[in-house]
């Protein structure tokens, strides 16, 4: 649906980004992830029609989006990151006005469908001006749904919205990616991993990473992190646990819990539980706890030397480029 | 055809759910009506003059030429500023659609205003006697039309360079002042002699409607100057949506 090669853009003498290459699948639901300025917002707005790449080709839902952008925009639909409503209008009016504009048969109907779909049927009459952020942020989605379009590019789709409104609209992209491809860029990781099936992660105009959140987990996890707890007077327990080979990072919580990283490629886990038993504690827990999300990002996009396997050729390339400004962005 | 006519129903609407038109028409109807009055008090004074229809349609066009930056500098400035620009620029609409389309909006709205306006000439028409001159304004009225219609693509186009709308409004102003006053006054001082007199006689947006048009003369060089005027502005606004695409 979505197939993008070597895609460049620049502003002026600023490279926003460099040589994105992807593809998303019907029925895909693709996340973009990246902190901000990392080209998110740029490639978005190139797949939708709105501004012509640099260079590179990309094609959605079968068209180029340089030479059959009107077909290409014909069958997108695309919420902006500040979603683009006029105040002036109602919110009825505003919807009538997209769907004429896009020239959905049956206007009126479609109108009301998708105010029942994103429950704002007794909002309708309400002045833009008048709604608060969630409303605005559903009217929004109700814009780029009002074609019914193959493909749906939602920029930033749950920005300002409290934790309620949030949990409403992931739920409802889950659903509309049943019949929709959709792309979606967020820098909140675990929006991308509840929501997509695939994230993409861009940092610097580069893609770093791309894989199902549950891969890029495992796969970049070359050490993993396992909590150790023991019941009753733990002391000296962490000295045992750290003489096992293949203990590393030993580190004490509370209450007898300890936590450590594996050296890579080696399971300690049945050492570490023969000896803690052996010398007579008694063992609560023991158990792996993979990498978050957000830690595999921050190694991703930190601008330090390489993190453990660095099997990602981007990702040297990309830590070469020190650049004060965009570390200092990251923070 | 429907693109056009889609954004030019919206921005038309527009005008009316805001106090801007309705500020526009008070002003407009309240300098003509003060025009009118006192016109009327010199007729009744002076038994050798009878006005016509260009008490009205003289000051209207000035009025025009302040008035018609305040309906353009919003048309795609404001899109800008507010970001719905994306909307319109990722709808399957052409940019030229979307130029002419705004541009259709603030002509057909100003051409309601300047509807209105021909209630004078009309109440005129039943004081004097044996009735107003048709053939001005007949004329006249053309020219009020031709001149919004080129005004307003002026407007437009510089419009679509600015996000700021108060930059594209003083920007209007002056290029519109510009056209309006300044060209001729230019060739006066500068005479024949000056080079290019022929060429600002011929862009003075004012010479063509007083020296002709207000004056029942329909001269076919006046229409293509206005019809050019518009269409030229129009392209070069639809170049300038395009351009500002790439960055």
């Amino acid at each position: 649906m979505i197939h993008v090669e070597g895609l460049t853009k620049d502003y002026g003498p600023r490279r926003a980004i460099e040589g994105l290459t992807f593809n998303a699948d019907k029925g895909e639901i693709l996340g973009f992830l990246g902190p901000n300025g990392a080209g998110k917002t740029t490639t978005m707005r190139i797949l939708c029609g709105y501004m012509p790449p640099t260079s590179g080709k990309a094609r959605v839902a079968g068209f180029d989006v340089i030479d059959q952008s009107i077909e290409v925009r014909r069958r997108v639909g695309y919420m902006p990151e500040t979603v683009p409503l006029y105040p002036d209008l109602t919110v009825y009016d505003y919807l009538k006005f997209m769907a004429d504009l896009r020239r959905v048969p049956e206007a009126e109907e479609r109108v009301d469908q998708l105010l029942e779909l994103l429950h704002l049927e007794d909002r309708d009459l309400s002045y833009i001006s008048s709604l608060s952020k969630g409303l605005r942020q559903r009217v929004g989605l109700a814009q780029a749904l009002i074609h019914n379009p193959e493909v749906l590019i939602l920029d930033e789709p749950t920005i300002g919205l409290d934790p309620a409104q949030i949990i409403e609209v992931r739920n409802l992209i889950r659903e509309l990616g049943q019949q929709h491809t959709i792309m979606l860029s967020t820098h909140i990781l675990s929006e991308a991993q509840q929501v997509c099936n695939r994230v993409l992660i861009i940092n610097k105009g580069h893609i770093v990473a791309e894989d199902t959140p549950e891969r890029l987990q495992s796969r970049l996890t070359g050490a993993q992190r396992v909590i150790v707890q023991v019941g009753g007077d733990s002391d000296g327990v962490d000295i045992l646990v750290s003489q096992v080979p293949g203990v590393s990072k030993l580190s004490s919580q509370e209450d007898g819990k300890f936590e450590f990283e594996t050296v890579p490629g080696k399971d300690p886990r049945p050492e570490v539980a023969r000896a803690i038993i052996n010398a007579g504690y008694d063992l609560l827990d023991l158990h792996p706890i993979g990498l978050s999300l957000e830690d595999i990002f921050l190694q991703l996009t930190r601008d330090e030397p390489s993190p453990p396997e660095p099997n990602e050729e981007d990702l040297t390339e990309d830590d070469l480029e020190v650049n004060d400004d965009e570390v200092s962005e990251l923070m | 055809m429907h693109n056009i006519w889609t954004i030019a129903r919206r921005e038309y609407n527009l005008y009316f759910s805001s106090p801007v038109a309705y500020v526009i028409a008070f002003v407009i109807l309240l300098v003509l009506g003060i025009f009118f009055y006192l016109n009327l008090q010199v007729a009744s004074a002076q038994p050798g003059y009878t006005p016509g229809a260009e008490i009205t349609m003289v000051p209207l066009g000035t009025m025009l030429v302040l008035i018609v930056p305040a309906i353009t500098t919003r048309l795609l400035a404001e899109e800008r500023r507010m970001g719905t620009i994306e909307l319109l620029l990722t709808a399957p609409v052409k940019d030229w659609e979307l130029v002419v389309g705004k541009w259709l909006g603030g002509f057909l709205f100003l051409l309601t205003i300047i509807a209105i306006t021909l209630i004078y000439p009309l109440i005129l028409n039943q004081f004097v006697k044996p009735g107003i001159d048709q053939g001005p304004l007949l004329s006249g009225y053309l020219g009020l039309v031709l001149l919004s219609a080129s005004l307003i693509a002026v407007g437009v186009f510089i419009s679509s360079l600015f996000s700021n709308q108060i930059a594209a409004f003083v920007f209007t102003s002056g290029m519109l002042i510009f056209l309006w006053w300044i060209l001729s006054p230019i060739v006066q001082v500068t005479g024949p002699l000056g080079g290019n007199s022929e060429l600002l006689t011929y862009l003075d947006f004012s010479g063509h409607f007083f020296d002709n048009l207000t004056r029942g003369i329909i001269d076919l060089k006046d229409v293509v100057f206005y019809l050019s005027i518009t269409v030229l502005a129009l392209f070069f606004g639809s170049v300038s949506v395009e351009i500002r695409r790439w960055g």
